[in-house]
């Protein structure tokens, strides 16, 4: 059949990004990533099973500037895909879809997200005592 | 009229032969990681950087390992719906789709089952 050359309706990049649609992708995004992430749990709790040796293996990895980036990475979207999902939950109860309140919540998962993850490094460094 | 079966009706499934559990379930799963979740966060800034005997203690603790376990599975059970959703929107081979969606769906089982039994072995064996 000669199906491939029927039109088309326009793609996503036809239009403007907006706020909304940048931060409903990036629930997807963040979903993924800490899906991954979830592999560093896995290898966490494996190894201090295992045995100090195992374990130090992993603790250096999490140590390492590497490891850092990447926990710190892991940590923004876990706080991103923990506040936007909450945004989602609410909006499951046929609450806040109107245009205002949608921005307003969006905003406030951007700051929030931000704000709880700075937090966190705050307080993980201060329990080691410093950088 | 209707022409379905009473039994049909009775599951209330239709023609696309599936519910609304995938739905509900990412939501329900969702609101259990959202304490616990919040626990893990504020947990591993406190273990952060401990040695082996350190971490043996807090996984082994009763209520860590119980709360460990519920979000190990909340997280693989949580993932692998979301997962198979993104699978479903971006793979247009059908054949690669069933093979991606059943090579997560066992990955977050190896891995949960995997997770749990680490966390068990540590609780029972201090």
């Amino acid at each position: 059949m000669a199906t491939n050359n029927r039109p088309l309706s326009p793609h996503l990049q036809v239009y403007r990004p907006q706020l909304t649609s940048t931060l409903s992708i990036l629930h997807r995004m963040t979903g993924i990533a800490l899906a991954l992430g979830t592999l560093l749990l896995v290898w966490w709790l494996i190894a201090a099973a295992t045995g100090p040796t195992a374990f130090d293996n992993v603790q250096n990895f999490i140590g390492s500037i590497f490891g850092r980036i990447l926990l710190f990475g892991w940590s923004y979207a876990l706080f991103y895909h923990l506040c936007n999902g909450i945004r989602h939950l609410v909006w499951d109860s046929g609450n806040g879809f109107e245009l205002k309140t949608a921005y307003a919540s969006g905003w406030l998962v951007v700051v929030a997200s931000i704000v709880l993850t700075v937090i966190c490094w705050i307080a993980g460094y201060a329990m080691q005592g410093g950088v | 009229m209707s022409i379905r079966t009473p039994l049909g009706r009775a599951r209330g499934l239709g023609s696309a032969k599936t519910g609304t559990d995938h739905w509900w379930m990412q939501r329900v799963t969702a609101l259990a990681l959202i304490p616990l979740v919040i626990w893990f966060v504020v947990s591993m800034i406190i273990v952060t950087g401990a040695d082996h005997e350190t971490a043996l203690a807090f996984i082994g603790s009763p209520i860590n390992a119980v709360l460990l376990t519920l979000l190990i599975i909340a997280t693989f059970y949580h993932g692998q719906l979301g997962l198979q959703v993104v699978i479903e929107d971006y793979i247009h081979s059908k054949w690669l789709e069933v093979a991606l969606i059943l090579l997560v769906k066992g990955a977050a089982i190896f891995l949960g089952v995997a997770s749990v039994y680490a966390v068990i072995a540590i609780a029972l064996g201090g």
